[in-house]
């Protein structure tokens, strides 16, 4: 078996192949291009990738299939899911069938990479504490996490309170995907946040933008002013102290169908 | 087809009815009236053979047959009498006022002698009236009416000295007196014609009255109907029927108004939710066919924006580049959660602090031109769930569109909420329906207004068919093509399991008619009258807890108006009146906001006058 290469992209569209093999190389990723996902399953079983990016609509199998195909082989490479039709229910979709993250199209140079960095991170930290005996698929978390805490993907978390209200916070492995968080741009009190809709930007130490993809619909009544001014509570006890926001959820129970413990 | 007009067919109705009865009168008239005259000629016959049988009694008896001869020439000779003849009873005539038929005999078939000789032994008495006879001797000659007068014998007769009759025969002879009709005949035939042309005037001058009232009552109403049925059918639901009376017609004009309008709304609201979902097909597809080529624009000028951070003539340029690529994936983004029109986040909300925040937003341009905004808000306004952001955007829309009525000019908007309260009939609609082997009567193949039906099936006699109930409750509204209308004796069952619908013993409190009932799961039964045109319903859980307040808001403008024909496009999606400046989508996403709210919209306008937008939103959803 050959050496693995960084990234598998899963495009029909060879305009977007191209722009996005350019701008990995660029950096110095091995990338390889196929325009189907039947093909790129066979790819997979032979030959080993760091991170897969993949479209959501093509031609033949499309992108929730081909989650569900790699789920059937067993095949654990991480997937970045990628899409023109830009809608809330793709990016749940896909978070909730599996996918490591999940980005719209059309997006900067830099958005791309800030996504690819992030997942490549992630993964690699999760295979490191896998070797370090921890069990990957019971919790994608290094900081001790308490039970009742849902979670959209490895991205950000929401603890539903006695009061009616809710907390959201960020997940610590995106956090330290992230590298840690320098800057943190949160929505104001009174606005409405969307679940799959970005509900905060934190910058990284490299200057790179972080979309934090909210977990809950609602009404934000509260925000945690001490983790705005000072970003490094977050990654000290994201499941506690660094909370963003306290919201009063406005559609809990369909939300719900979207988060995992 | 003059045949064809209903004008035609009620005149000649009504004229072959007054012929009938005219020449039933005429008939019975002239019938009584020739039977008067008759006897009248009768009853002179009759006094006239008693006179010449006085007259000539004395001669008979002294046998001086020249005396009698002179005696019934004499009387004959009047002009009323035709003849005068005593024959015997052999039938040879003896004495006549034609004095050539003397001697000759008269055939016992003759009709002055079949009366009494027509059946072989000859009678000898006859009753008075059939003594007398009506014949023509000829089919020229006028008629003649004849009196026969036996005479009998006596004692005198065989006791007198001449001797001339035995004393055992009982009959000596019979004295007939025919007269002429001819004058009876001349005033019937003057009646006759007299009815004839009473007859015809009376039919001209009626067929020319009820004409006219048919022409003036029936004709041009049904006309103007007609003409208004075809615009409609082409398509012209804005054609209005100007109704003059307040009869049967005036009303028909006035439903078929009502109906027009009721079609008119109904198409407006199956447009919108047609437009605005092939709009949604279309910005999907937009969406996903411009963000590829968009991605590749915007990630290879983001990255050699990247390479060329040294070189500030290039840099600047890409900077351009990549800043309108992500405004272009901003309107796109923002075309797809228009398209998507997402499910309202609702929750309790204070209308007037959304109206004074539509309010303050468009501030500017009020300021702009010499416009006033006029708030009159009921401060006791009840609080309702809503999405805020979506309502605000309603109001905003809605005073945008009136500060661009006013335009240059000076104006007033008003804005003004209350709360109402509305009944539920034609308010809340029946979503689901059930039979009660709780089979779903309400079917999206059926549409009545637009909204899916509840369907019935019916039964009567031999005849059976679907019915489409308008499942807006309180309305009496159904289609039923060709089929009788709803009577007593009709059945309703589920279409599914054919379990009648029907209860029985129950009886409609307003008409007595039998009801029907179905249920609308978790929410109680709904009952309805049968009867066609009754139109009641109940429906207990709905009118015990039916909360019928509505916050009503009322956006008003004195600005330039929107001409009719346009109203019904209103709301469709791209339907601008603002040229450049407008994008056609505001009023098509204020409807799709306030249907989302199960609220309503309506619209009043008039050119030159304003306009005013009343949008209502139930207290409770």
């Amino acid at each position: 078996m050959s050496p693995p290469r960084d990234i598998l992209v899963i495009e029909d569209e060879p305009v977007v192949t191209q722009a996005v093999v350019m701008v990995c190389s660029e950096e110095g990723m091995t990338v390889t291009a196929l325009d189907n996902a039947a093909g790129a399953l066979r790819s997979l079983r032979e030959n080993q990738f760091r991170l897969v990016l993949c479209d959501v609509m093509m031609q033949g199998m499309d992108g929730f299939q081909f989650l569900a195909e790699l789920d059937r082989n067993g095949i654990q490479t991480p997937v970045i899911m990628m899409t023109g039709y830009s809608t809330v229910e793709n990016a749940l979709k896909s978070l909730a069938a599996g996918a490591v993250d999940y980005i719209p199209k059309p997006f900067t140079a830099d958005e791309l990479l800030t996504v690819i960095r992030r997942s490549l991170r992630s993964s690699a930290l999760l295979e490191a504490a896998e070797t370090a005996g921890l069990h990957r698929e019971s919790s994608m978390s290094f900081v001790p996490c308490p039970d009742n805490y849902l979670k959209l993907g490895y991205i950000s978390w929401v603890r539903m309170e006695d009061e009616g209200t809710a907390q959201i916070g960020v997940c610590d492995l995106f956090l330290k995907a992230a590298e840690g968080f320098m800057q943190l741009e949160l929505s104001m009190i009174g606005e409405d946040l969307v679940q799959g809709i970005t509900c905060a930007v934190a910058t990284s130490p490299d200057g790179s933008l972080h979309s934090i993809m909210c977990p809950m619909s609602g009404k934000v009544l509260e925000i945690n002013t001490d983790a705005q001014s000072n970003p490094s509570l977050i990654e000290k006890d994201p499941y506690f102290k660094g909370w963003l926001y306290r919201i009063l959820p406005s559609d809990p129970e369909n939300n719900l169908q979207w988060l995992s413990l | 087809m003059l045949s064809k007009k209903i004008g035609f067919k009620l005149t000649a109705g009504v004229v072959l009815t007054t012929l009938l009865a005219i020449s039933l009168f005429a008939w019975f008239n002239i019938q009584s009236q020739s039977k008067n005259l008759l006897s009248e000629v009768e009853r002179h016959a009759r006094q006239l053979s008693e006179a010449v049988k006085s007259d000539t009694e004395y001669d008979m008896l002294r046998n001086d047959r020249e005396r009698i001869h002179e005696s019934i020439r004499r009387i004959g000779q009047q002009a009323s009498i035709d003849r005068i003849r005593v024959f015997n009873k052999s039938g040879e005539i003896i004495y006549s006022s034609e004095s050539a038929e003397i001697g000759t005999m008269v055939d016992q078939k003759a009709e002055s002698c079949y009366r009494c000789h027509s059946l072989g032994e000859p009678l000898e008495h006859l009753e008075t009236k059939e003594r007398t006879r009506i014949f023509q001797p000829h089919p020229d000659s006028p008629r003649l009416l004849g009196i026969i007068d036996p005479i009998y014998n006596s004692e005198s007769c065989w006791s007198s000295a001449c001797h001339a009759h035995p004393e055992t025969q009982t009959v000596l002879g019979v004295l007939d007196v025919t007269m002429p009709l001819a004058e009876v005949d001349r005033n019937i035939r003057h009646s006759q014609l007299a009815a004839i042309i009473l007859a015809i005037s009376v039919i001209l001058i009626l067929s020319l009255i009820v004409g006219l009232m048919v022409r003036w009552w029936i004709d041009r109403p049904v006309q103007e109907l007609l003409t208004a049925t075809r615009n409609v059918a082409g398509g012209n639901l804005a054609y209005r029927l100007t109704v003059k009376s307040d009869d049967e017609l005036g009303m028909l004009g006035n439903s078929f108004n009502n109906m027009t309008d009721k079609l008119a709304q109904a198409r407006l609201q199956l447009f919108q939710s047609d437009k605005l979902a092939s709009l949604g097909r279309l910005a999907a597809g937009v969406a996903h066919e411009i963000n590829n080529p968009m991605t590749a624009v915007l990630t290879y000028s983001s990255y050699l924006l990247k390479r060329t951070k040294g070189r500030p003539e290039l840099h600047d340029d890409l900077q351009v580049i990549v800043s309108e690529t992500i405004r272009c994936r901003e309107i796109v983004k923002n075309l797809l959660d228009f398209a998507r029109q997402t499910v309202p986040k609702k929750r309790k909300a204070d209308i007037n602090e959304i109206i004074g925040r539509a309010a303050k937003v468009i501030e500017n341009q009020l300021s702009l031109g010499q416009v006033k905004l006029v708030m009159d808000l009921d401060p006791a306004l009840p609080t309702v769930t809503v999405d805020a952001n979506q309502i605000q955007q309603v109001f905003i829309n809605l005073m945008v569109n009136a500060v661009d009525a006013i335009g240059e000019n000076e104006g007033t908007i008003k804005v003004i909420s209350r709360a109402i309260n509305l009944h539920p009939t034609g308010v809340l609609q029946i979503k689901s329906a059930v039979c009660r082997k709780r089979h779903e009567l309400v079917d999206r193949k059926f549409q009545v207004d637009a909204k899916p039906a509840i369907t019935m099936r019916y039964r009567h006699k031999e005849q059976s068919g679907l019915i489409h109930l308008n499942p807006m409750y309180g309305s009496d509204e159904h289609q039923l093509a060709g089929l009788p209308p709803l009577a007593d004796d009709v059945d309703l069952v589920c279409p599914e399991c054919s379990t009648s619908l029907i209860t029985e013993g129950e009886r409609c409190p307003q008409c007595g008619a039998p009801i029907f009932v179905f249920e609308v799961p978790l929410k109680g039964l709904v009952q309805g009258c049968l009867r066609d045109g009754c139109g009641w319903h109940h429906w207990e859980q709905v009118e015990s807890n039916w909360n019928d307040e509505f916050v009503e808001v009322s956006v008003e403008d004195d600005g330039c108006g929107i001409p009719r024909t346009q109203i019904p496009h209103l709301f469709e999606p791209f339907a601008t009146t603002k040229g450049p400046k407008g994008t056609g989508l505001g009023l098509a996403v204020t409807w799709g906001i306030v249907d989302n709210h199960n609220g309503t919209i309506l619209v009043e306008s008039e050119v030159g006058a304003g306009t005013t937008f009343v949008v209502r939103i139930p207290v409770r959803s």
